[in-house]
């Protein structure tokens, strides 16, 4: 496959062909040593150019990048497959006392235990977390096992994106690790020994039946694999981000490799993602607010990974995903992986080509959490909704037009259909904010961005979700209507004349003189509907102001 | 089983369900949603003022039919008047016969019709004289790029002759998703810049272009000619099997079967693609030698034919374009000495490249245009 900007060549006239890899060919790097893999296109490494290739790419990427502070606390994501076995070794290899530029962060590993999502039984669950337990025995770092069955007592806060202070700037990088440099120094060494191994903070046992039952409930109630493998996504980044929010983590390290990403990418082009490529495969993704995934192994590709692994024995555990065993065209990432492999195998430039536009991706300007509101974010993903009013020339525009001689709704349900009555531009705003509140899946609907949307299709029914994900949902569409951006007879953060909005609208009651104050909206308590505040309150002054709700 | 009844007028039975929202529909109501989506898309663009004289590039083939078509039935809507614009890039065997189906088309319509030719506007060069001329460096022969391109100037030159103000393509929901695709894959990070929207508003002098159908689906196209009984060019360009797109293509096919919205979701993906400024082109001046749009001192359609003048076809793609800017003898290649690891692979089997949508080459190469 021709890149743009490939260079062709006349066929040249005369001269020998490139010599092909022989017995007696050395070691690109090093001229002595007798290859044993092949990187890129041509070039053969050694057994040690190669361990000094792999671990300088690693490190390379988190100095570049300079965004993990010296002495910060950050949680290794490891599934047991290759890739983060790898991540987990490099990590562990840095840390040690005898590598030249140590690498200076606290770790810890979570590991997640999808079995019952992938219907395994438990027995099978049990001895597979008996050999994670023996790789993270090895490992030594702080620990943590969850079960994905968690999810049903994750709180709604999960969901919620908090604001955190700007990361700093060069300076201030460099001036942390000149810090911590002077206190490693002042402390001596014995302080500074790797952390503590007596962390074992992973659960012991498995999760109740009744939760396991849920969880195997709600992914046997999705229809299409596609919508399977992303709902997996989600519900483990929430896992993750909550055990990292509790424990004190700040950023999470997820170990995606070159190859991952690049289908990652192709992937999310398909399922409608393009607005958040840049977060969804870029090196940080800051849409949680106070914690950061990093991923430092998106400059390796699988297969330096592999041979990596082999090489150099790293430990890792197989745990069976959901398309384990699926049939290629199960599912689109099934699809893409298989398309993309093939086109590699054809092309070799393909893998690295994508990554490469990959990296010309932008972030959206409007960006973070700062109190310059950005606009309303997925309740699921979390970025910023990327969807249109809904007659407007676009595709979604498309999907959700209300021009067709329809005189009854269409045969799917599924279809959201409801969506397009929120008309924002339209003036008549009243109208959107009452007609969700009649249908709790529309309320839901609205809420996520197109990308889920198109997933939730395949959901027939919202009941099994976790608690957590309608309960915020539930609260959200109370007080803030993500496509009108207006607050439901009380004024928000972001109002746009809405005068007459706010009389029609059927908020909570509140007395004339308060609506007409500016108040905040406060956080009452997880699922509760109105505020139930006296009269005095009302009419009084400021109420509890805990949380500029985004 | 008996179909259903249509579910928007309740009367006849439904002849279709339509791919988007599973609606069940018959003829007649699914002609006219079609044609009220069209129209929806023209006027919410904004992409025809009325009073327009557009020229419709038409090639026999299904897309252009069916977009000639549409715009006639609504042109007097719109306050519009078409023109029909047919070029002939000289491939023996296919465009000829295409040519035949357009011009039928004309006749019952009653659309004037002007055909542009390859050969009088390029100083001789035909299609096929190009392949040929391309042809046994051991690579693909790139047909698709210069088709892509070169098609796109004639149109433009052909809508200037009739003096038309706008220019419509029948490109359709499926031709976008398939752009994307290969524009990742090929790492084409100036096309992704410039595509995802349904037109462009046409600067610095070329005139403004839309894509009416842009929302549409393929299988909706299809059958929305096969409805009304619409006569159009079915067969494949004869050196469409060596463009990449099949590669996307394929896919697309795929993911289609695996979830239906997939190719509105890569048309929506495909508006919504964020660039850093530093990969997106730079803002377009004037060629030097025939004064049309383009980025560098000479337009693309006059790079490569300069190439082809010069004996060395390949001269203006990639990164061989440096040798345009050495005034010597044949020969000299300064420029492109460095050896790229990347070519060792043998017998490549179908290389870039057909010119996706962009600012200067507008016209895909598709099966039939």
């Amino acid at each position: 496959m021709c890149e743009v900007g490939d260079d062709y060549r006349e066929p040249a006239p005369a001269g020998p062909p490139p010599p092909r890899p022989c017995r007696e060919q050395k070691c690109v790097k090093c001229k002595e040593g007798l290859p044993v893999v092949v990187i890129r296109a041509g070039d053969a490494f050694c057994r040690d150019c190669f361990k000094v290739f792999y671990v300088h790419k690693f490190r390379a990427v988190l100095g570049k990048n300079r965004l993990i502070f010296p002495g910060e606390k950050v949680l290794l994501a490891w599934s047991g497959g290759p890739s983060s076995s790898s991540m987990l070794w490099q990590v562990l290899e840095g840390l040690s006392q005898d590598s030249a530029k140590r690498l200076r962060f606290v770790p810890g590993v979570v590991f997640a235990d999808e079995g019952a999502a992938c219907g395994q039984s438990p027995e099978d669950r049990a001895k597979t977390l008996a050999e994670v337990k023996l790789v993270l025995q090895t490992v030594g770092f702080p620990w943590h096992i969850v079960a994905l069955e968690e999810v049903f007592s994750l709180p709604p806060s999960v969901l919620r994106c908090s604001a955190r202070e700007p990361v700093g700037t060069e300076g201030a990088y460099k001036a942390a690790v000149d810090s911590f440099l002077q206190q490693h120094h002042a402390l001596g060494e014995e302080k500074q020994s790797r952390p503590c191994p007596q962390h074992p903070q992973g659960r012991a046992g498995l999760p109740t039946a009744s939760q396991t039952e849920a969880l195997s409930r709600l992914f046997n109630s999705v229809k299409t694999l596609t919508a399977k493998e992303e709902l997996l996504q989600t519900l483990r980044t929430h896992l993750i981000l909550h055990v990292a929010r509790t424990h004190g983590y700040s950023k999470v390290m997820t170990g995606d490799s070159c190859t991952r990403l690049a289908v990652k990418l192709m992937t999310s082009l398909a399922l409608g993602r393009g607005a958040f490529l840049a977060w969804d495969t870029g090196f940080s993704d800051e849409r949680h607010g106070d914690v950061v995934v990093v991923r430092p192994m998106r400059e390796h590709t699988l297969k330096e990974v592999a041979f990596y692994n082999r090489l150099f024995a790293v430990p890792s555990v197989f745990t069976p995903a959901v398309d384990t065993k699926a049939p290629e065209k199960a599912s689109i990432h099934r699809l893409m992986e298989a398309f993309i492999l093939r086109l590699q195998a054809q092309f070799p430039s393909t893998v690295s080509t994508v990554y490469r536009t990959s990296e010309k991706l932008v972030k959206a300007p409007r960006d973070g959490c700062a109190a310059g509101s950005p606009g309303p974010r997925c309740l699921l993903c979390m970025c910023v909704l990327d969807v249109d009013t809904a007659d407007s020339a676009t595709a979604f525009g498309a999907q959700t037009s209300s021009q067709l001689p329809q005189t009854q709704p269409p045969v799917a349900e599924a279809e959201a259909p409801t969506v397009s009555r929120c008309r924002s531009g339209m003036g008549r705003a009243q109208h959107c904010c009452r007609m969700e509140e009649d249908d709790p899946r529309a309320r839901v609907i609205e809420q996520l961005c197109y990308g889920c949307r198109v997933n939730m299709k395949d959901l027939p029914s919202l009941d099994p979700l976790p608690p957590y994900i309608l309960a915020e949902a539930q609260l959200r569409s109370q007080r803030y209507c993500p496509l009108c951006r207006g607050g439901r007879g009380r004024l928000g953060g972001v109002l746009l004349g809405l005068g007459s909005q706010r009389a029609a609208s059927p908020g909570p009651r509140l007395s004339r003189r308060s609506r007409s104050v500016c108040r905040r909206p406060t956080r009452t308590g997880h699922g509760l509907a109105r505020p139930q505040r006296s009269r005095k309150a009302r009419m009084g002054g400021w109420p509890v102001i805990t949380h500029l709700y985004k | 089983m008996p179909a259903p009844q249509c579910a928007s007028c309740h009367k006849a039975r439904a002849a279709l369900r339509r791919p988007r929202s599973g609606q069940a529909l018959c003829t007649n109501c699914f002609c006219a949603a079609f044609e009220a989506e069209v129209l929806h898309t023209v006027v919410a663009g904004r992409l025809l003022p009325p009073g327009a004289v557009v020229a419709v590039g038409a090639s026999g083939g299904k897309d252009s039919t069916v977009l000639a078509h549409v715009l006639r039935e609504l042109a007097p809507r719109l306050g519009i008047s078409l023109h029909l614009v047919a070029v002939d890039e000289g491939i023996g065997g296919y465009r000829d016969a295409a040519l035949a189906a357009v011009r039928r088309q004309a006749a019952r319509w009653e659309l004037p019709l002007t055909v542009v030719a390859y050969a009088d506007l390029f100083g001789g060069w035909t299609m096929d004289a190009v392949a040929r001329s391309t042809a046994g460096s051991g690579r693909s022969r790139s047909c698709c790029t210069f088709c892509g391109v070169l098609r796109r100037r004639a149109l433009e030159e052909g809508a200037r002759r009739v003096g038309a103000t706008h220019v419509v393509t029948g490109h359709n929901a499926d031709d976008m998703a398939e752009t994307v695709l290969m524009n990742f894959l090929r790492g084409d990070a100036g096309r992704l810049a410039r595509g995802g929207g349904l037109g462009s508003p046409g600067e610095g002098g070329a005139l403004p272009r839309c894509r009416p159908l842009q929302l549409a689906s393929q299988k909706e196209v299809v059958l929305y000619a096969h409805f009304r009984r619409l006569d159009y060019f079915s067969e494949e360009c004869v050196y469409a099997p060596e463009a990449f797109r099949g590669h996307a293509r394929d896919l697309l096919k795929l993911l289609e079967a695996a979830r239906p919205s997939a190719v509105l979701d890569l048309v929506h993906s495909a508006e919504r693609l964020a660039l850093a400024p530093a990969a997106r082109p730079p803002p377009p001046g004037a060629c030097s030698r025939c004064g049309a749009l383009a980025s560098r001192a000479l337009c693309q359609a006059c790079a490569l034919l300069e190439g082809l003048n010069r004996g060395r076809p390949r001269l203006a793609i990639g990164k061989g374009r440096r040798g345009l800017d050495e005034e010597g003898p044949p020969g000299r290649r300064g420029s492109h000495s460095r050896p790229d690891p990347r070519l060792r692979s043998p017998s490549p089997a179908s290389r870039d490249s057909s010119s996706p949508l962009g600012s200067d080459d507008d016209v895909g190469v598709r099966g039939h245009l």
